[in-house]
């Protein structure tokens, strides 16, 4: 396990170097003199002059990259323009309201997308198969911000059952919370409900095909025990792995949703950083999320092998 | 040698001829399938209606009349009309435009610099892959649409910068499908043959490796198109796409979202159209996954 572990940390560093160099090039986009462009519209030279020292843009790139890598290392994403704060205390700051989206959305998509596909696998070439595939087909093909606005027309203008935007803290009002989340939480969760129907639906299908549990049926088991016990517990662990790389579309999406329902969180500052010009914010945010991708596909392996002790061996 | 100069020809000419027969008995199967008929129906009806936009739409899309201003579906406004009097239906047929655009154009962009890419980790393995390996790696842990956003705000608001950011965005997915059929085609025996007839590494790569790692290829591409789409109508959406006035769909929702209270028609038909647009080629990309599927044969 622990070689496995030294192992598989060892092939992330590389990945994070290309990272963090993919995201410093992203500044060599900009046409013209990098300060200029970053100092805004009012080019102030005061502004224009502190960022060239602070960028190093004297030095040679090669050296400017790894002044911004120490930089990092150190907390320092850089800092907001506009905001006049450091990146990362702005995306600490706005994290838990998109982690409480993205919970809720989690549990809306394990809700629908694990029955759905067990009863698709089940009930395989039936009605509730085909029924099953529509909705997963439906998932994927709406635009979540488009079904956000619709849910907003239906829920909000026409019956007036819940609030078409804005964010309250669930330690102010818990009800409320859930009343402006429930939306956004439903759009962000049925992408990912579509995928994990389709995988639950695979996974269950191999599975119920395999001996074990035709041996099980054979010894006179109920259906309900077979699928729930036998099958399902072997199924799950795919199931959990292929969960985790939904986290890239979990927080697309969060950008988008948190748009339409204005809520404050990691997604509408990145886009609120693109259109105030404030590219520290964006590089920072995109370095963020691609480490806590990798971070957590490095946690999922390392689950996946915990509850698969096969793979320890192998491995 | 000359034994070899002999079976060379052979080899050539049947092969293609049973992977044509393959193809042509794959489009059969696929067009077999009603689910993938219909999305197959669906895009060709869109690309006729961006092909023939101006001789299909009913009015001028950017010609704006005060006197219509969020006018409800009616005779002479079939869906209805925005906030400062533009023809929906015209916007929703000239939008199928970008929406097509940005779906081929992206995807083309990703398969241009994803099958030269993978085809060279995959043919040349070693240091080469392991270093291609690790800059997709790189690229994948950016999320696909927070990736094309920075991308799109690095280079500015435009739709050809937005096809670009797609593109890139999507090109490891495409380097790691190519690399992956590149390993395994170059253990073929036929791949052997090649090699052991001395024929050269980029001819073996081009000619004989490559061919067969089309399919799956394929497949992905469609889907892509299918996300790329959803990708364009988000970041114009977020304004990073099409500018005004030019039309798109995910423009036309941005502004919609504004009057959903007193102008629903706004929203709901460039909704639907990317809605069939992209269920259509999540259609026909299931429909080939399976048709191009050789245990379906």
């Amino acid at each position: 396990m622990l070689t496995f572990l030294i192992r598989r940390i060892a092939t992330i560093l590389p990945t994070l170097v290309f990272v963090s160099m993919l995201i410093f090039g992203l500044q060599q986009l900009l046409p013209g003199d990098p300060a200029v462009v970053l100092a805004g519209e009012e080019r102030d030279p005061n502004v224009v002059a502190y960022l060239h020292q602070k960028l190093h843009l004297d030095e040679p790139l090669p050296m400017r990259y790894l002044y911004w890598v120490r930089g990092v290392l150190h907390g320092d994403l850089g800092e907001s323009l506009r905001l006049q704060q450091p990146v990362l205390d702005l995306i600490l700051q706005k994290l838990p309201v998109t982690i409480e989206l993205a919970l809720l959305a989690i549990t809306i998509a394990l809700a629908i997308g694990i029955p759905a596909g067990i009863v698709s696998a089940v009930k395989r070439n039936t009605a509730w198969d085909y029924g099953a595939n529509i909705v997963a087909l439906w998932g994927l093909s709406t635009p979540n911000f488009w079904l956000g606005i619709m849910l907003i027309l239906l829920f909000s203008v026409t019956l007036g059952w819940l609030p078409a935007s804005g964010y309250v803290s669930p330690r102010e009002d818990l009800r409320a919370n859930l009343a402006a989340m429930i939306m956004p939480a439903f759009v962000l969760g049925n992408a990912i409900a579509a995928v994990l129907m389709r995988h639950t639906r695979s996974a269950m299908l191999q599975v119920l095909s395999s001996d074990y549990v035709r041996t099980a049926r054979a010894k006179g088991l109920a259906e309900r025990g077979v699928v729930m016990k036998h099958a399902l517990r072997n199924a799950l662990i795919p199931i959990i792995t292929l969960g985790a790389l939904e986290l890239g579309t979990l927080l697309s999406g969060a950008v988008l949703t948190e748009q339409v329902f204005t809520i404050p969180g990691f997604g509408k500052l990145i886009v609120d950083a693109v259109f105030n010009r404030d590219y520290a914010v964006v590089q920072g945010v995109v370095l963020f999320t691609a480490t806590t991708y990798i971070v957590l596909n490095l946690l999922a392996d390392i689950a996946y092998v915990i509850v698969n002790p096969r793979l320890r061996v192998q491995k | 040698m000359s034994e070899a100069a002999v079976g060379v020809p052979a080899l050539d000419q049947v092969a293609p001829a049973i992977e044509a027969g393959y193809r042509a008995g794959a489009l059969r199967r696929l067009l077999r399938r009603p689910a993938a008929a219909f999305g197959l129906a669906v895009i060709a009806a869109f690309v006729a209606i961006a092909l023939f936009a101006p001789w299909l739409a009913p009015y001028d899309p950017l010609l704006t009349s005060w006197s219509a201003v969020r006018k409800a579906p009616n005779a002479a406004h079939w869906f209805g009309t925005d906030e400062i009097g533009r023809d929906v239906l015209s916007r929703v047929v000239f939008g199928a435009r970008a929406s097509l655009l940005a779906g081929v154009v992206s995807v083309f962009i990703s398969l241009s610099l994803g099958i030269p890419i993978g085809l060279l980790a995959g043919y040349a393995g070693g240091r080469i892959d392991a270093l291609i390996s690790r800059l997709t790696d790189a690229v994948l842990a950016c999320p696909f649409l927070i990736l094309a956003i920075a991308l799109a705000a690095f280079l500015g608001p435009s739709l050809t910068n937005a096809m670009i950011a797609i593109g890139i965005s999507a090109t490891p997915v495409f380097v790691r499908l190519t690399r992956g059929q590149v390993m395994a085609v170059k253990v073929e025996d036929f791949v052997l043959a090649a090699r052991a007839i001395g024929n050269s590494p980029w001819r073996i790569a081009l000619v004989h490796v490559l061919p067969n790692a089309i399919p799956p290829l394929i497949v992905q591409a469609t889907l892509a198109i299918a996300a790329a789409v959803i990708a364009e109508a988000s970041l114009s959406f977020l304004g990073l796409g099409q500018q005004p006035p030019a039309p798109s769909w995910g423009s036309m929702l941005n502004v919609a979202k504004n009057y959903i209270d007193n102008a629903p028609w706004m929203a709901i038909w460039p909704g639907v159209s990317i809605f069939l647009l992209v269920l259509s080629f999540n259609l026909v990309g299931d429909g080939l996954r399976d048709a191009l599927d050789p245990r379906s044969r």
